[in-house]
């Protein structure tokens, strides 16, 4: 295959960024897109041209390092991850546009580079039990039932990539703060800290600069994870009961 | 030490001993060892500060004890957060000897089954220890909040996993692995909120600062501005995971790397069996030159896939469906009737090398055998092979585009994990003082091959409740003099690292660092992977070296310190592989005996099985750096086992 890439290039944080066009002859449908931005990178390394910066890890979809608006679609046209899209997905002699993520609380640090540090400031406002190591009581003394369990798995999916705020049109983190707030929420161990926690990740959530939800459900959408809008639903309504306790 | 070189490779040093390890009663010895480490007074333990390198599941629940404990803990990894750890990959589960099951389970059960499972070449008192623990581990992540599976009354459900025979591995759907590091994660950014711990993402560990003979601090470079910076502390901790990524191929994350570790060593601290690696028999097959990891698929589908070749090598490019019964190989049912398709994961990995040696593989470069699944749609229908494996076959239709339901799949073994790392006592403290190692980054549970669902185990056992009790002893034991940044050490710490910075930007060579990457996983997986025989070891000690003579003088790094600088980074993480990988292929030609994942062609029985050698091998090694010009020195720690009684394998 023969394709375009047009990629976001930019220095630094501070620096101005531009779209840059670049050639691939020679691309396998079977390549992840990573890869095809890997050979891309030898290619340009050997003419001597810097990189491209990307962040990428696992690359099996579920660390969450990866994430690149692809023809302004957050992770590309599947509802996978960047890494588990492949070539195939595109056609031969296509033009594919590659950018960050855009967001302002998520600053590009260097070409596709952004930092989500907001999203481990918000896990550190109150997405966690308080339980020290050591302390916990025997595993089966609390019974969980069953769909409580599965609602808790299905929530706690989330791999912190950061599509559904690259996707909203509001720069909401919603869907992830909603993801978060749910999966503790229907636990029993989740239960002492309810309150307070929804209020206080959502305090960080507005203090880092993201926007607020207005129910477009485009995060949803572009959620690798499938995480469900209705997360959203249920971290309103355990913000509601907070507010009416006083928190 | 003997001056002798022997091979021409290596000399022998004197051997060593675990020296914390408690006696007595096996039962009795953690809670003996729990007992006799001192304490430190909680008023005292906020002056004393723990640096731990590497976030997963071992490095962040150290992190979060250590902090909830009231230490005064930095918490460094290379990634953009530390919930991205590579332990998040783990798929299986994580074993624990609760015996819900009531099948007949026990610490006693887990401990046999892993000491076994290590071809005894691990120690009795840490792998006991390990199950002892395992407990409490599922205790505690139940506590935070880790969404294990359930069953219907509410209980936690188990399966049967890595075929044991009890139910014992504790499961998040296929996403074990990255539950409990979430739960591990959000107890450290907990500590971060209180102000117990400091954490530095995108920040690499570049050198290790040992003043008086004790590890005090590090060196890292902040990977977004590049300033190379100096981290002071009373102890280091290590849990910077294995060293797959030697093979430039594997299962492991693209960042993963052996560099702390292997700077470490530099600085005196031995590793131990650095050539056992297991390789995986289940994984998709390698598409082309362009491919840049390997990716998993479970286990668990030997339990219903047949695996097989065709019998002649020219229909090795045929369609498989076009290929009549009688002319298929089932090979490992043929060969292993007793276990066929579920023989263990070394076994597997091995037949599989064999049949593609044989010029029967299948695929792109004739490196994959079949999994074939139509016997069992056949039998139990489609919808129930989806309700087992739906997942697994979506994701290997997504990165192959063949569909599994309509076309056997194809596998192929790849580098998963590495039971090597550095050598440490019963403490989890290496051979440099104040050095402590946990996880998969040490070298202790698992012997010459890992249970499936123990690795998730090891980590959080290493890192929940093992480190924090013995840390504690080195720590009660100062304290120790004070160190500031203009200590000889530290500068000289400092000051190769940054040089060594520029040496690779100044290199105007013509060769990019994955090319060379690539070319030495070439190396180790030709000569030190599934099989290996004294002549290839040799070769691939020869072929390292030269690929490394050429690295120093012809590798072209672009771009500057003062920015994010991937080929920066991989730079020095492949200048550490090219010394590994010697050191791998050296300890894998020592050790002239088939153990584990370490087949050595020259010591097998005579219908090809492993042999094991215990007269001559029971025992770890610990290799000590020799020195810039100088050879690696072998330190033998004899394995003694009191309770187990060892036996040779067999399958057949």
């Amino acid at each position: 295959m023969k394709i375009t890439v047009k990629v976001w290039r930019q220095t630094g944080p501070e620096a101005p960024g531009k779209l840059v066009s670049y050639q691939l002859d020679d691309v396998s449908p079977d390549m992840s897109f990573l890869e095809m931005l890997d050979v891309l990178n030898e290619n340009l390394a050997t003419s001597g041209e810097e990189p491209i910066a990307f962040d990428s890890d696992c690359r099996e979809g579920i660390c969450g390092m990866c994430g690149l608006m692809i023809n302004g679609s957050a992770h590309g046209p599947l509802r996978t991850t960047t890494c588990q899209l492949h070539m195939r997905s595109f056609s031969d002699g296509e033009t594919i546009t590659i950018e960050p993520w855009r967001a302002e609380p998520f600053k590009v640090l260097r070409d596709l580079i952004v930092d989500r540090g907001a999203f481990d400031r918000i896990i550190s406002a109150g997405g966690f039990v308080s339980v020290n190591t050591g302390s916990a009581p025997e595993a089966h003394s609390t019974l969980v039932p069953k769909v409580n369990a599965d609602r808790a798995f299905d929530t706690a999916a989330c791999i912190g990539c950061g599509a559904c705020v690259a996707a909203c049109p509001n720069a909401a983190a919603m869907l992830f703060l909603g993801a978060k707030v749910t999966h503790l929420g229907e636990l029993p161990q989740g239960q002492p800290e309810r309150d307070s926690r929804v209020v206080k990740m959502l305090n960080q959530h507005d203090h880092e600069g993201f926007g607020g939800c207005t129910n477009v459900g485009a995060c949803a959408d572009a959620c690798p994870k499938e995480i469900p809008l209705d997360v959203i639903s249920q971290l309103n309504q355990d913000l509601r009961r907070a507010m009416v306790k006083g928190y | 030490m003997t001056d002798d070189l022997i091979d021409g490779l290596y000399r022998e040093g004197a051997p060593i001993r675990d020296t914390k390890a408690p006696s007595g009663p096996i039962e009795q010895r953690w809670s003996k060892r729990q007992f006799e480490a001192k304490l430190v007074n909680p008023a005292n333990r906020r002056k004393l500060s723990v640096i731990v390198v590497g976030t997963g599941l071992a490095g962040g629940a150290a992190a979060a004890t250590l902090g909830e404990q009231g230490y005064q803990v930095s918490a460094f990894c290379y990634q953009d957060s530390p919930r991205r750890a590579h332990s998040i990959a783990a798929q299986g589960g994580m074993n624990a000897a609760k015996n819900y099951k009531g099948d007949g389970d026990s610490v006693y059960r887990l401990f046999y089954d892993t000491v076994k499972g290590g071809d005894y070449r691990a120690r009795e008192s840490n792998v006991y220890r390990l199950a002892e623990v395992s407990s409490n581990i599922i205790d505690q992540c139940v506590a935070q909040g880790v969404p294990f599976a359930r069953e219907y009354g509410g209980l936690l459900d188990n399966r049967s996993f890595g075929g044991v025979q009890v139910s014992r591995t504790f499961y998040a759907r296929g996403q074990t692995g990255q539950q409990l590091l979430i739960g591990a994660y959000q107890a450290l950014q907990r500590q971060v909120a209180e102000g117990t711990v400091t954490m530095y993402s995108r920040h690499e560990m570049l050198e290790l600062i040992v003043v008086d003979g004790r590890a005090r601090g590090i060196i890292v470079r902040d990977m977004v501005s590049g300033e190379v910076e100096t981290h002071l502390a009373d102890a280091v901790v290590l849990a910077t995971g294995g060293y797959g990524n030697v093979f430039f191929l594997s299962t492991n994350a693209m960042g993963c790397n052996v560099t702390a570790t292997w700077r470490a060593h530099r600085k005196g601290a031995y590793f131990g069996n650095p050539c056992f690696t297991q390789i995986h028999p289940t994984c998709i097959p390698v598409a082309g030159e362009h491919q840049s990891k390997l990716t998993l698929m479970s286990e668990s589908l030997r339990n219903d896939g047949r695996i097989w070749v065709p019998k002649k090598a020219e229909d090795r490019n045929k369609d498989p469906r076009q290929i009549p019964e009688e002319d298929r190989d089932y090979y490992l049912e043929r060969i292993y009737p007793a276990f066929g398709n579920l023989v263990p994961r070394d076994i597997a990995s091995r037949a599989a090398k064999y049949q593609c040696d044989a010029g029967k593989g299948v695929g792109p470069g004739g490196l994959g055998v079949y999994l074939d699944f139509s016997e069992v749609i056949g039998r139990v229908g489609r919808d129930t092979v989806s309700a087992r494996y739906g997942n697994l076959f979506d994701m290997y239709k997504q990165i192959t585009g063949e569909d599994p339901y309509e076309v056997p799949m194809r596998i192929y073994p790849a580098v998963h994990y590495t039971m090597g790392g550095l050598w440490v006592d019963y403490d989890l403290q290496s051979s440099i003082p104040g050095l402590f190692v946990a996880g998969e980054a040490n070298f202790s549970d698992h012997g010459a091959n890992r249970l499936g669902a123990s690795a998730l185990m090891q980590g959080l056992s290493d890192g929940y409740f093992v480190l924090p009790n013995t840390i504690r002893d080195y720590l009660a034991s100062g304290p120790y003099p004070a160190v500031d940044e203009s200590a000889p050490e530290v500068v000289e710490a400092k000051k190769s690292v940054t040089s060594r910075i520029e040496q690779f930007l100044n290199s105007k060579g013509t060769r990019t660092v994955d090319s060379y990457h690539r070319e030495l996983g070439h190396i180790m997986w030709e000569y030190c992977g599934m099989s290996r025989n004294r002549e290839g070891l040799l070769t691939a000690v020869d072929r390292i070296r030269t690929l490394r003579k050429e690295y120093w003088s012809n590798v072209k790094v672009l771009g500057e310190n003062e920015q994010i600088n991937q080929s920066l980074e991989r730079a020095g993480r492949v200048a550490d592989f090219l010394e590994l990988g010697e050191l791998m292929c050296i300890d894998a030609l020592h050790r002239r005996e088939s153990c584990g994942g370490h087949f050595r062609e020259e010591s097998q029985t005579e219908d090809g099985e492993a042999e094991r050698r215990d007269e001559e091998f029971a025992y770890a090694a610990a290799w000590e750096w020799g020195g810039e010009d100088s050879s690696p020195v072998l330190h033998k720690e004899d394995l003694v086992y009191e309770f187990i009684e060892l036996k040779q394998r067999s399958y057949k």
